[in-house]
């Protein structure tokens, strides 16, 4: 491959202030880049049992052979040790990071160390300048962080600009990092390890190109591939409705989590559907570059703030799983007030997840007894009923501000150990569920997947295929572990998930040879297994133990469209997944 | 007949990039977003969309009467041909064009000059540019 400024790997140390280019073609001839090299780099660079706040826990964020080359080859990939889970960080973001990373001259970014002050990197090409940041340290919103960025580094419309916000400086542990004002490094707390390091933001940008093999083939592949996508359809879901066209399937099934996944079914689901959304707010459609779908939904909603027709407009993105976290899950079903809380644990620096699943656990436990006016400090929360409560308790959480929001910071899991109520705290392996109560497979996907998400292996397509036709526990695992390893190969590339349905591996094998890279779907294949392996590997060694895994009552409790689950039949598909995807040695000793 | 690239519809623009690539890769024979004779801009935050600068094709262009070489000179019907033997990097044409549709390669010191191909349009997935016959506009 003649593109080798992706083998630059950028090596930052905060606390010594310097920096270092190694070249290393050795991770990426054989990992391809994402996910792949993030994994081993993380295996280099974290030493075993370290405080993911230590200086010692790095940030990797790598990009891939695709990333600028082709559509939709947009996310750049971050690992880290995370905080909220204790074992492997990963998270995944757009916007204009991909392209920056590798147009600035590099396939990753590994940022060790940690400053005493606050400060920021500048990344421009070859020059790394690591600046002072101390007045944008405390700064209320995010938001205004890009602004102040915007106005003082080079590289507008080119460049990322990654930053957190007071949850991530206060060590939030679902803390995330927010990407050009509406993409985010989401899950497991990046952010927080940012602001560890009192790191509070990285812009980056770059004016170099990069040279294919056989560019006569490139141009014939990349048209092809552009085609398909733009004009056969294979994407438009994503474009037209975006992520929240999901709000109102998921409903009508009973796979919605509702109040803390008291229910499946949100009477007010109407309200806060994609269609809605679309209908009354939408004001524009946007990409990541390198991107032809766009699928980044912005609203805009006028709040009058003082009689005599005093207006504030607010632009706020959308997608389905905030509409989730801090809608149907907080009872929440007015589409004003869900866009109000968007917009305040966006500029706070918030997973919207996590802290929705944590919010939704704490209006219980305030219901039940478990917690009193003297812990939330006088706010009540009911559901629906005042979203200004939830506004003022995401607030409280991104501040610590006093024990009870700090154990809330620390993750819902700490919370319910402190206070009680571990039967309805909603996680899998320590995460914040996403919201999918479609059935086994979502719920193993979520417990098994390396990074406890969705995103791993998408168990809600599966069980939403078993509605149709029966499907026994093996194929679904199967599917689960299959799955897995395709997305293994994606992130590596790095290829937007959404655009799996056209980078099928033949696909892949194809895109890649212009590159000068060769390869087939069955090698392919196997280094999804084996970044699969690295990534168990990496959890298990931070003692992660995938055979006693606390799974809450309320997953059980409430009946998915497939029915009621057992936990037993759930661990034994765990098991029967370590079995199926050869990690059984990888967990020899916990079992 | 000339034709141009023409912004039609700015405020479909999704920020994809794709014209910009597509006139990299065709005209420069590489992934770059700093070759490109079209840019695209952030109009001031991603909230408030984007600008897509490209050459207007003038009929009477500042570029080329700012060329003391002769470099630049005009196409007939509008817009200009660049001969890049003559050009000695003095960057007047690139002040000369207000709406900044000349660019400038900093690896070569060179006017970045639009060739009026059209390709960059065939890879907008929403319209927002066209390559059309120049006058057009007055003919609706
Ligand atoms: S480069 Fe600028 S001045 Fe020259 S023809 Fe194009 S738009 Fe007109
Ligand atoms: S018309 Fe051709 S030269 Fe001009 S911007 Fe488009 S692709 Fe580039
Ligand atoms: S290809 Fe079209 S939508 Fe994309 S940036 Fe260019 S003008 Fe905008």
């Amino acid at each position: 491959m003649i593109n080798s400024s992706l083998y630059n790997v950028l090596y930052i140390d905060l606390t010594e202030r310097k920096y270092e280019v190694q070249e290393r073609r050795d991770l990426f001839e054989k990992y391809l880049g994402g996910a792949g090299v993030a994994v081993k780099l993380l295996e280099e660079e974290c030493p075993k049992g370290v405080d993911p706040f230590s200086p010692d826990n790095p940030i990797i964020l790598a990009v891939g052979p695709l990333t600028g080359l082709y559509p939709l080859a947009s996310k750049t990939v971050a690992m880290f040790k995370s905080p909220l889970t204790g074992n492997l960080g990963e998270s995944h973001a757009g916007g204009r990071s991909a392209v920056a990373i590798r147009l600035a001259g590099y396939g990753a970014i590994v940022i060790k160390g940690s400053s005493r002050t606050p400060v920021y990197i500048s990344i421009f090409n070859d020059q790394v300048r690591i600046k002072d940041a101390t007045t944008l340290w405390g700064m209320r919103s995010s938001y205004a962080v890009g602004r102040v960025l915007r106005e003082i580094e080079p590289g507008a419309g080119k460049r990322t600009i990654m930053r957190i916000g007071i949850a991530g400086e206060n060590l939030v542990r679902y803390a995330n990092v927010v990407v050009e004002s509406y993409r985010h490094f989401g899950r497991l707390g990046l952010g927080a390890v940012f602001g560890s390091k009192k790191l509070k933001a990285i812009v980056i940008a770059g004016t170099r190109g990069v040279k294919v093999y056989d560019l006569k083939a490139y141009m014939k592949v990349y048209e092809e591939i552009f085609r398909s996508i733009t004009e056969t359809g294979v994407m438009s879901k994503y474009h037209v409705l975006g992520t929240a066209e999901n709000v109102l399937p998921l409903n009508a099934m009973g796979a919605l989590p509702t109040r803390n996944l008291m229910q499946t079914r949100f009477e007010l689901a109407e309200n806060i559907s994609g269609e809605t959304l679309a209908e009354k707010y939408l004001v524009r459609k946007i990409a990541c570059t390198h991107c032809p779908i766009g699928c980044i939904h912005l609203a805009s909603l006028r709040i009058a703030f003082a009689p005599g027709y005093e207006y504030e407009t607010l632009v706020i993105p959308y997608d389905y799983e905030p509409i989730y976290s801090l809608g149907s899950m907080l009872g929440i079903g007015s589409a004003e007030g869900l866009l109000r809380l968007i917009e305040k644990v966006e500029g706070l620096g918030l997973d919207a997840i996590s802290v929705g699943v944590a919010m939704a656990w704490a209006t219980e436990a305030y219901q039940r007894g478990l917690v009193t006016d003297k812990e939330t400090m006088g706010l009540r929360p009911n559901w629906g009923e005042d979203v200004e409560v939830y506004i003022r308790m995401a607030e409280k959480i991104a501040r610590r501000a006093n024990e009870f929001y700090s154990a809330l910071a620390d993750g819902v899991e700490v919370a319910a150990s402190k206070y009680g109520g571990l039967d309805f705290a909603l996680t899998c392996g320590g995460n914040e569920v996403p919201g999918y109560h479609t059935g086994p497979a979502a719920i193993v996907g979520f417990l098994t997947g390396p990074r406890h998400s969705h995103l791993d292996s998408a168990g809600y397509s599966i069980d939403q295929k078993a509605l149709r036709g029966p499907m026994i526990e093996e194929e679904m695992v199967k599917q689960i572990v299959e799955e897995e390893k395709f997305r293994n190969v994606l992130t590596s590339l790095v290829i937007c998930l959404f655009a799996r349905g056209e980078y099928k591996l033949e696909k892949v094998v194809r895109a890649l040879e212009p590159l000068g890279i060769r390869t087939s779907p069955e090698e392919l294949m196997k280094l999804g297994a084996e970044i699969q392996r690295a990534k168990a590997s990496f959890k298990a060694r931070e003692g992660f133990n995938p055979y006693n895994m606390r799974i809450a009552k309320r997953f059980l409790e409430t009946p998915t469209p497939l029915g009621k689950l057992s936990e037993e039949r759930l661990r034994d598909m765990i098991r029967m997944y370590i079995e199926m995807a050869g990690l059984k040695s990888v967990y020899a000793t916990l079992d | 007949m000339s034709y141009r690239v023409s912004v039609v519809s700015i405020e479909r623009c999704i920020g994809c990039y794709s014209c910009m690539f597509a006139c990299s890769r065709f005209r420069f024979g590489e992934v770059s977003l700093a070759k490109s004779a079209i840019q695209v801009k952030s109009a001031g935050g991603i909230e408030r969309g984007f600008v897509i600068v490209v050459c207007r094709a003038c009929v009477d262009p500042p570029c080329v009467k700012s060329c003391p070489t002769g470099a630049l000179t005009p196409r007939p019907g509008g817009g200009v041909i660049f001969n890049e033997a003559k050009c000695n990097s003095c960057k007047s044409c690139y002040e000369a064009c207000i709406v900044r549709a000349v660019v400038w390669d900093e690896e070569k010191d060179k006017p970045i000059i639009c060739r009026y191909c059209g390709f960059c349009t065939k890879f907008c997935p929403h319209n927002v540019i066209v390559f059309e016959p120049m006058g057009r506009e007055l003919l609706v």
